[in-house]
């Protein structure tokens, strides 16, 4: 952002002289702007992230740096921040962010820009979107929920009704239906009406007790298992879960799997949802390094392994082998095409 | 007749106190040297708090090189403090006044929403008229529903005595709902989202861009010269205006001022509405300068940082415009850290809270830095 500061940063003089370091000047500078669930969230920021992680374990050229929106007016100012600092490429995360990103890419049309969870209609030059086939994870996680559920009713909710929110529980829902429509079973689920696109919202990506108290509601109207999507706000219906005993309340974990970015709850989770960020972010960093880039869209599938099902982590023998055996059947139906997962 | 000089001994006391907080042109230590001191002190403890929680000393002074940097080192450093500076520094102004007139208004960050929430909503609505009309008529509106806002609490206390720090916290979360609600009525939502955003503003009421010919990145923005025009005329208001006397009159003696045939319930409306206007102005300067649309929680917790700087700027104005100026530093200044060392933009929060925490407790300032007071204010915190 500052031509002082892109001194700093292309020699790291200034702060070589002051702490007595010489920063090691980088190759390639991939810089991520995260929502506001922090980026240590436990699912979606975490995990577009490790993205940027994993590119550096993998290349030592590459050096990753980030900044956390703290509140939604953060978006252009710390886009403003990364611009002109250096940065070969500038990931932002998450749909909210589209527009700030747009307004960026166009003031900046030498900056490269990913985006995730955004696609733009048309498409700009130097902006290539990340999105996701959720609602095909999803679907799975629904039709497991509904052969697992023992009160036959369960719940999801969302963050802020936005698509890359409500693609999961489209998903969910829908995952659900077809259960009941194959196996003959009742199954409800509260929380999400696909048809009038209404359903229940915390209004927030970063309040715990939000997520404590919806999946409270959730499990006071028979709900036995529960779908939060709403980034860190699942922590807080996860925390519910462990309280109030797995045999009562589980939880379907989303954006990464949940067992292993909330290692105190990893019991809960039924399974994750898991979109698979890192990988596109880590495919669009090899791709900006090696000119490749162009702006555009990637789509993360079940087929091309960017949307999927974690394992069943501690419910691994509780779930039975014939309805694992019906998942892999419905995921290899959803990737052939003979099952539609929008109805 | 003990109970009575119980009482009075306790008003005296609860008047130094907000003659601490409020007045004393005369009292050069508590207005500068305090707050000065309590910067250092808190960015000192902000360096120790980064060494607890393991990270390095060249890292450290990496990040001080980045807040530095970030917050003064370059003119686009400069556009982006000045514009964190404009809203709060706005809303500062009228908490201050708030506090000279002895009302403790916790409200701003509600009057802020709803008087950005009106500037929206005649942005786009009243998108017939000219610039030279439009734009300054939004930034009123923005005032003049921030003002009747913050009135409601001024008129509970003048005619129930409700106090107005838990009326004005009862009607902050009132407006973050009625926000919430607001922004998904079809008249004001996007079209084509289902997420609670509004439309935008368009363009004739916009702030215009100060420094955009220079890089479109630059976001300082028109606004700045209303800040300073409000700094200027708050300063006139309370100083030298009879409304403004009656304010202070007010915060630093009911009684005085009663008998001089001031109407209290009067000056407690007034002294709201103008806090309030102040805040909606703020509000309406971040939509029109900065944001351009509404979303939950735009307001980001800016009327809350304004309490901080107007105590920070000792509730005079001028104070509070390099209270606010600072404030944007360490807004623009973390941003840079989090980029170039790392270090949780949180700390950041934190310094800011540990400013505050000095300057409410001088006496600590005084322990700490005995050198930098004079003898005479020793005694004076002794007796």
């Amino acid at each position: 952002m500052t031509f002082l500061n892109k001194i700093t940063a292309r020699t790291g003089l200034a702060a070589a002289l002051l702490a007595g370091t010489v920063m090691s000047a980088s190759a390639f500078t991939a810089c991520q702007v995260t929502d506001t669930g922090g980026i240590d969230d436990a699912g979606f920021n975490q995990t577009a992230w490790k993205g940027v992680q994993d590119a550096m374990a993998a290349n030592e050229e590459i050096e990753g740096r980030f900044l956390e929106s703290q509140a939604e007016t953060d978006y252009e100012a710390n886009l403003n921040s990364l611009i002109e600092g250096g940065c070969d490429i500038i990931i932002t995360v998450g749909f909210l962010m589209g527009d700030a990103t747009k307004t960026a890419a166009e003031a900046n049309p030498e900056q490269k820009f990913s985006i995730v969870d955004f696609a733009y209609d048309p498409t700009i030059d130097n902006v290539l979107g990340q999105v996701y086939a959720t609602d095909q994870g999803a679907f799975l996680a629904g039709y497991l929920a509904a052969g697992m559920s023992e009160t036959g009713v369960v719940g999801t909710f969302g963050g802020i009704n936005i698509p890359p929110v409500t693609a999961f529980m489209d998903g969910f829902v829908h995952g659900v239906n077809y259960h009941n429509s194959e196996k003959g079973t009742d199954v409800q689920v509260l929380g999400w009406n696909p048809e009038s696109s209404e359903g229940l919202f915390t209004g927030n990506f970063d309040s715990l007790d939000d997520g404590r108290a919806f999946a409270q509601n959730l499990y006071d109207e028979g709900a036995d298992i529960v779908m939060p999507v709403a980034g860190p706000v699942g922590l807080g219906s996860a925390t519910l879960a462990a309280e109030i005993g797995t045999d009562e309340l589980k939880i379907i974990g989303v954006d990464a799997d949940q067992t292993q970015t909330d290692p105190e709850n990893a019991d809960v989770y039924l399974t994750s949802v898991l979109k698979r960020m890192d990988s596109t972010v880590t495919q669009v960093i090899d791709m900006a390094m090696g000119d490749e880039f162009e702006g555009g869209l990637i789509v993360g599938t079940l087929e091309n392994q960017g949307v999927g099902l974690a394992p069943y982590g501690a419910f691994e023998s509780d779930v039975p082998e014939e309805l694992k055996a019906e998942i892999e059947a419905v995921k290899a139906g959803i990737i052939d095409g003979s099952i539609t997962v929008g109805e | 007749m003990s109970e009575h000089k119980d009482l009075k001994s306790v008003n005296e006391k609860m008047r130094s106190l907000m003659a601490r907080t409020t007045h004393g042109r005369d009292d050069f230590e508590d207005l500068v040297i305090v707050p000065l001191f309590a910067v250092v002190v808190a960015l000192v403890f902000g360096a120790l708090i980064m060494l607890a929680t393991a990270v390095d000393i060249p890292t450290i002074g990496r990040s001080f090189v980045a807040l530095a940097v970030g917050s003064v080192g370059s003119l686009s450093a400069w556009s982006e403090t000045l514009t964190a500076a404009v809203p709060l520094v706005l809303a500062g102004l009228g908490l201050g006044l708030g506090f000279r007139a002895g009302l403790f208004n916790i409200g701003a960050e509600g009057q802020l929403l709803m008087g950005g929430l009106a500037a929206v909503i005649a942005g786009f609505s009243l998108d017939f008229l000219p610039m030279v009309i439009h734009l300054p008529l939004t930034l009123l509106i923005g005032a003049a529903v921030g003002a009747g806002y913050a009135a409601i609490a001024g008129i509970l206390k003048a005619t129930t005595g409700a106090h107005e720090v838990i009326s004005t916290i009862m009607l902050n979360l009132i407006s973050f709902e009625l926000l919430n609600w607001l922004l998904r009525q079809p008249w004001i939502q996007r079209e084509g989202r289902s997420d609670p955003i509004s439309k935008s503003v368009p363009d004739s009421a916009r702030l215009p861009q100060l420094l955009d010919w220079i890089s479109p990145n630059f976001r300082l923005h028109a606004g700045v010269f209303v800040m300073l025009l409000a700094v200027a005329f708050i300063w006139w208001l309370l100083f030298r205006s009879k409304v403004g006397f009656a304010f202070r009159t007010s915060g630093e003696n009911p009684s005085a001022a009663n008998y001089a045939g001031m109407k209290a319930s009067l000056v407690i409306v007034l002294a709201m509405a103008t806090a309030g206007a102040l805040a909606g102005l703020a509000g309406a300067a971040q939509i029109t300068g900065v944001l351009g649309r509404a979303s939950p929680g735009f307001s980001a917790g800016i009327g809350f940082d304004a309490i901080a700087v107007a105590l920070l700027g000792r509730s005079h104005p001028v104070g509070i415009l390099f209270a606010g100026i600072l404030f944007g530093g360490l807004e623009a200044g973390g941003r840079q850290m989090q980029v170039d060392a790392g270090v949780s933009i949180d700390l950041i929060g934190i310094i800011q809270a540990l400013i505050i925490v000095f300057i409410a407790a001088p006496l600590l300032v005084r322990a700490i830095f005995p050198w930098g007071f004079r003898r005479s204010s020793k005694k004076e915190d002794a007796a």
